[in-house]
């Protein structure tokens, strides 16, 4: 479900390192809570964020979400395919529904995150509040 | 029902509410229909109105003609007490309604896209400026000028209050119109919004150039406010003079004067602003089977979806007051509307120069009016008016009401309702001071 | 022109549903050389005196069509409409009560519907007495000494409150910075609070859906201005520990802000004023009858404290010692204006005669509301899921819960109800309850239409089961199939060009 090589935040986004890049999405889980994706906000390369920023914005018919980044680092590229067309977000969440990609500053905090197990686990917390 | 429900009686469905908060009210013993309407109608009858005078006030509320069937639509059940179109499949008559209401005011402004409606014009104009700060990413200086109807500057000053944001006023020329050398001045690049209001306050048509040259210089934008909104029948229109937003108020297409309310709210803006527009928006789609079809739309700018962050907090709008003037500006239509415009004017026109003859009376700017002007009367104007009234003639609005240091002018507006023997009154009586 | 248009939109013939098809646009309509006004000839000399560079070209894609084709027009698109005078409308929220039709015939006396609000006052009684009169019953029900009537809807009303409370905070020296406000509030309660300079701090409901107060003890600081509470809440649950509320948040010098939405669950039976309210609006087109008009004119009178008096909007409405009536403009302490001259004035007039049809007896507008919710809450009870169980007052929140377990979501549900014949819910509302179907019948409804109600949802309920499919391509028999909202926002056309 959750690929086991992506780590998870609890605001729903998961982030891929590979060496000094990190890229930014948002789960199978967030995408069919928000349900189909009609608008995507996100920002321009060069942009800093320290984890836990909000990066930009998500949206549905009837929800708007928050992005937060998961890592610190500074915006190399921005999927500019999703913007155009936000579908892409629902299609394929952790392949070309990519965001943003980051220079990542620190090793630190990807310790912080979860493995697509926890993930799942906290999911599931989530939906037994419900 | 008790019994299903479980109860002994609906006493006990009011558990919850504390003895201490309980309490009947003092009020009178109903009232059937017959009473109500001699209760209601004795106080309507203390009231002057427009069908019964000369009538010649306005100062942002005008009397001019809706037709028999823009009303009576409003009476069928469908239009009256449905609700907002939040389920499209059963709301597509109001849908397809706005969104006609949407096109007019786009075709009126000169401006790309139009919201459901507003209030009314001075929340219309506070809407405005703060969208026009949302977009300026943290510029904090509004410029308005003080041609601009004095409560809809209140309404803004109320509403700037706790924002930190700062209004300057600017002044008026000997024409009476904004002052554009003062214009361009006030204008830096703190600056979020420029707005000028035509035709102002003082009935002074304004070239919405001036404000939006002055507002693009520095990376402002430009916001044009119309608070007579037949005059875009006839004036050029603000999206071709450059305004990046038009607001105000269009009671005077086909909405009653209601004694100021409700009233209808305006905004409309251009195509890249849109995702900033407050308020309620319609567009166009399909349905399940390929049918067009309308919905609301980018409702997450809205405040039951963006709640703190909400481009306003606007939720009930002016509906139905959208309606009526979708009815009256369709049945007019380019001619109609033209040529109540037209008229307005053309009759303004002759009872203007008919006063500025009178001995001792003036007309104090220089500059060309639409429908509505200012007089300077040789003595206090609201004791005059009141001998007027007496007369069955409402001559004007004192600008007394509005500053009290203002004692002598007066505003007269004028338009199709007022045939040419009740302008030969108001000329009469003003030239026998209505002694 | 007009009917041949609409033949040509048409979509494939059903047999089975013959009608309908697409209306036309007026625009579309239109046709050169049609009429649908007169005006008297200009009886002055013509003229246009304005310089030619400030005025403009005809209005490009007006329309120009007659009296006739408006008629048909907009008479064909009201059919395309749903209204409480069809059937129940059972708006959690919204309070969708019969609007009678006295309250029409009174907004349109001359006297009201022709008058201008810079008229001299002594020709202007009529409509300052209403005002007043109106201001004290408002003043009356709700147990508070003063009302004002400006704000144009609850909304704005809110902003008003909130706007006093500050007012009134800053001359104490400190406007604090926060307002509290339960998670389960409408999203015009942050909205607002925001508008007037506020941090809004969210408070997480309990396990009932009411206020912790153990949340509220800790979140009530002398830097909240306020909490904005709607009572009952937006769960139709009442706050029975309204009082101890009050107390904790005045015991820090706060406020406490009543959104008086769901005011037809109490009016004329409790006083929101004895239950340490200090401010709060009311929605004339909710509680009090006035029309909702396919989304407004509404109108936001809000109630205050003592101590809020002196920071109401100006002008207030006066009487004299002899009975004659007047606007106040000389308020320092004054918030100012929110809006231009008294406010929505046409709907003052409405809700005058609607009250006044019920006079000392208006209470029994509270009983019959709390009596249906019940009643439609009995009915529905097992069938739909009930995440909050406390009692409730004149509205009930269930949710899809049961049904989202066969893949039927309370979007489903609400689109099959069109089928038989009911405007849906509220839905997805509050933001607490996952997949909510707030339903609100008020009292204006009768047994039999509760019956019908309680039977459809019952129906689908049972159709969620057999045959979801059914339920999930909803609604079937409406004049327009479901609707694309996604595409609607993926592809903007706001409005139609020439």
């Amino acid at each position: 479900m959750n690929p086991e090589d992506l780590r998870y935040a609890d605001s729903h986004e998961w982030v891929r390192i590979d060496a000094d890049v990190g890229t930014i999405g948002i789960t199978d889980h967030a995408q069919k809570q928000l349900g189909e994706i009609v608008y995507l906000e996100l920002p321009e390369v060069g942009h800093m964020y320290d984890a836990g920023d909000e990066f930009g914005t998500v949206e549905s018919v009837k929800a708007v979400s928050e992005l937060f980044t998961p890592i610190s680092g500074e915006v190399v590229e921005v999927n500019k395919g999703a913007i155009g067309e936000p579908g892409i977000i629902n299609d394929d969440p952790f392949g070309d529904g990519w965001l943003i990609k980051l220079k990542v500053s620190t090793d630190v905090e990807i310790g912080k995150l979860m493995s697509a197990d926890a993930y799942a686990e906290y999911v599931r917390e989530e939906e037994q509040e419900k | 029902m008790l019994s299903a429900i479980g109860v002994t009686s609906i006493d006990d469905l009011f558990a919850a509410v504390p003895a201490a908060v309980r309490r009947g009210p003092d009020l009178p013993a109903p009232m059937s229909e017959i009473e109500i309407r001699r209760f209601l109608g004795g106080m309507a009858k203390k009231n002057a109105n427009a069908r019964e005078t000369a009538f010649f006030l306005g100062a942002g509320v005008y009397n001019h003609y809706v037709s028999a069937i823009a009303d009576q639509m409003l009476y069928r059940a469908e239009w009256l007490t449905s609700y907002t179109p939040y389920q499209p499949e059963v709301s597509q008559g109001t849908l397809q309604s706005i969104f006609e209401f949407q096109t007019h005011v786009c075709l009126l402004t000169g401006l790309e896209v139009a919201n459901a409606s507003l209030y009314e014009g001075a929340s219309a104009l506070v809407e405005a400026l703060l969208m026009a700060e949302r977009l300026s990413r943290g510029k904090t200086r509004a410029v308005l000028s003080a041609g601009i109807h004095p409560e809809y500057r209140e309404t803004v000053r109320t509403y700037f209050s706790n924002l930190g944001l700062e209004i300057v006023e600017v002044g008026l020329g000997p024409d009476g119109a904004t002052d554009a050398k003062a214009l361009a001045a006030a204008v830096d690049a703190s600056t979020f919004a420029v707005a000028v209001q035509s035709p102002n306050f003082y009935g002074i048509v304004e070239d919405w150039n001036a404000g939006s040259a002055a507002a693009k210089a520095k990376g402002a934008l430009s916001v044009a406010v119309v608070a007579e909104a037949v005059s875009l029948a006839l004036l050029a229109p603000p999206g071709e003079g450059g305004a990046d937003i038009a607001c105000g108020e269009a009671q005077s297409l086909g909405v009653p004067m209601h004694n100021g309310g409700p009233l209808l709210g305006f905004l409309a803006c251009r195509t890249e602003h849109q995702r900033q527009i407050p308020g309620r928006l319609v567009g166009q789609t399909k349905d399940a089977e390929g049918r067009r079809a309308f919905c609301l739309t980018l409702s997450t700018r809205e405040q039951h979806i963006r709640r703190e962050k909400a481009t306003s907090n606007i939720c009930t709008n002016q509906g139905l007051m959208a309606l009526a003037s979708n009815i009256h500006m369709s049945l007019l239509g380019k001619q109609g509307l033209r040529e109540v415009a037209l008229q307005s004017h053309a009759k303004a026109e002759y009872v203007k120069a008919a006063i500025a003859k009178i001995p001792g009376f003036r007309i104090p700017c220089t500059g060309p009016t639409f429908n509505e002007f200012l007089v300077e009367a040789p003595e206090d104007a609201a004791p005059l008016l009141e001998r007027l009234a007496a007369r069955g003639i409402l001559g004007g609005v004192p600008l007394s009401r509005f500053d009290p240091k203002d004692t002598r002018r007066f505003l007269v507006a004028v338009t199709e309702m007022n045939e040419r023997a009740e302008l030969d009154r108001l000329v009469a009586a003003l030239t026998g001071r209505a002694a | 022109m007009s009917l041949e248009v609409e033949e040509k939109t048409a979509a494939p013939r059903d047999p089975r549903h013959p009608e309908p098809r697409p209306l036309p646009l007026v625009f579309e309509r239109s046709g050169e050389g049609k009429v649908g006004y007169s005006l008297p000839p200009l009886d002055v000399p013509a003229a246009v005196s304005i310089p030619e560079r400030l005025c403009r070209k005809e209005i490009a894609g007006g329309t120009e069509i007659s009296e006739v084709d408006v008629a048909r027009h907009f008479t064909r698109l009201s059919q395309r409409n749903f209204s409480i005078d069809q059937g129940l409308y059972a708006l959690g929220s919204c309070t969708m009560k019969h609007n009678p039709r006295t309250n029409e015939e009174m907004a349109r006396l001359p006297g009201f519907a022709a008058s201008h609000p810079l008229a001299p006052d002594a020709l202007s009684q009529g409509s300052l007495e209403l005002a007043w009169r109106l201001e004290r019953i408002l003043a009356e029900l709700t147990g508070l000494p003063r009302v004002t009537l400006q704000p144009s809807a609850g909304a704005q009303g809110e902003l008003a409150g909130i706007l006093m409370v500050r007012k009134a905070l800053e001359k104490t020296g400190k406007a604090r910075t926060t307002v509290l406000i339960p998670d389960s509030a409408h999203g015009t309660n942050p909205a607002s609070a925001h508008f007037a300079g506020y941090t809004v701090k969210e408070l997480k409901s309990n396990a009932r859906g009411t206020i912790d107060l153990d949340v509220l003890e800790r979140a009530m600081t002398e830097d909240v201005a306020a909490l904005m509470l709607t009572v009952p809440n937006t769960l139709g649950i009442f706050e029975d520990r309204i009082l101890d509320i009050a107390k904790i948040v005045h015991a820090r010098g706060g406020y406490l802000y009543c959104d008086g939405a769901n005011f037809n669950a109490f009016v004329g039976v409790a006083k929101p004023g004895l239950m340490g309210v200090d401010v709060m609006h009311m929605n004339l087109h909710k509680t009090f009858s006035t029309p909702h008009g396919g989304g407004g004119p509404g109108s936001g009178p809000v109630a205050v404290c003592e101590a809020l008096v002196p920071h109401l909007p100006r002008p207030t409405v006066e009487r004299r010692a002899d009975g004659t009536f007047f606007l106040d403009f000389d308020r320092p302490d004054s918030i100012g204006r929110l809006r231009t001259f008294l406010g929505n004035f046409g709907m003052f007039v409405r809700a005058l005669a609607y009250i006044a049809a019920y006079g000392n007896r208006i209470g029994e507008v509270a009983q019959g509301a709390v009596l249906n919710a019940n009643y439609i809450r009995a009915g529905l009870m097992g069938v739909y899921h009930l995440k909050y169980d406390g009692p409730s007052m004149h509205e009930v929140v269930f949710s899809d819960k049961k049904q989202a377990e066969l893949g039927v979501s309370n979007v489903d549900i609400a689109k099959r109800l069109m089928d038989y014949g009911f405007h849906p819910p509220t839905m997805s509302f509050p933001l607490i309850v996952h997949g909510a179907l707030m339903i609100e019948p008020t009292e204006t409804e009768g047994k039999p239409a509760l019956d019908a109600f309680i039977k459809a949802m019952r129906e689908i309920a049972r159709e969620s089961v057999e045959t979801p499919e059914l339920v999930r391509s909803a609604p079937h028999t409406t004049p327009v199939k479901r609707v694309d909202e996604v595409g609607a926002a993926r592809n903007l056309v706001l409005r139609w060009r020439p």
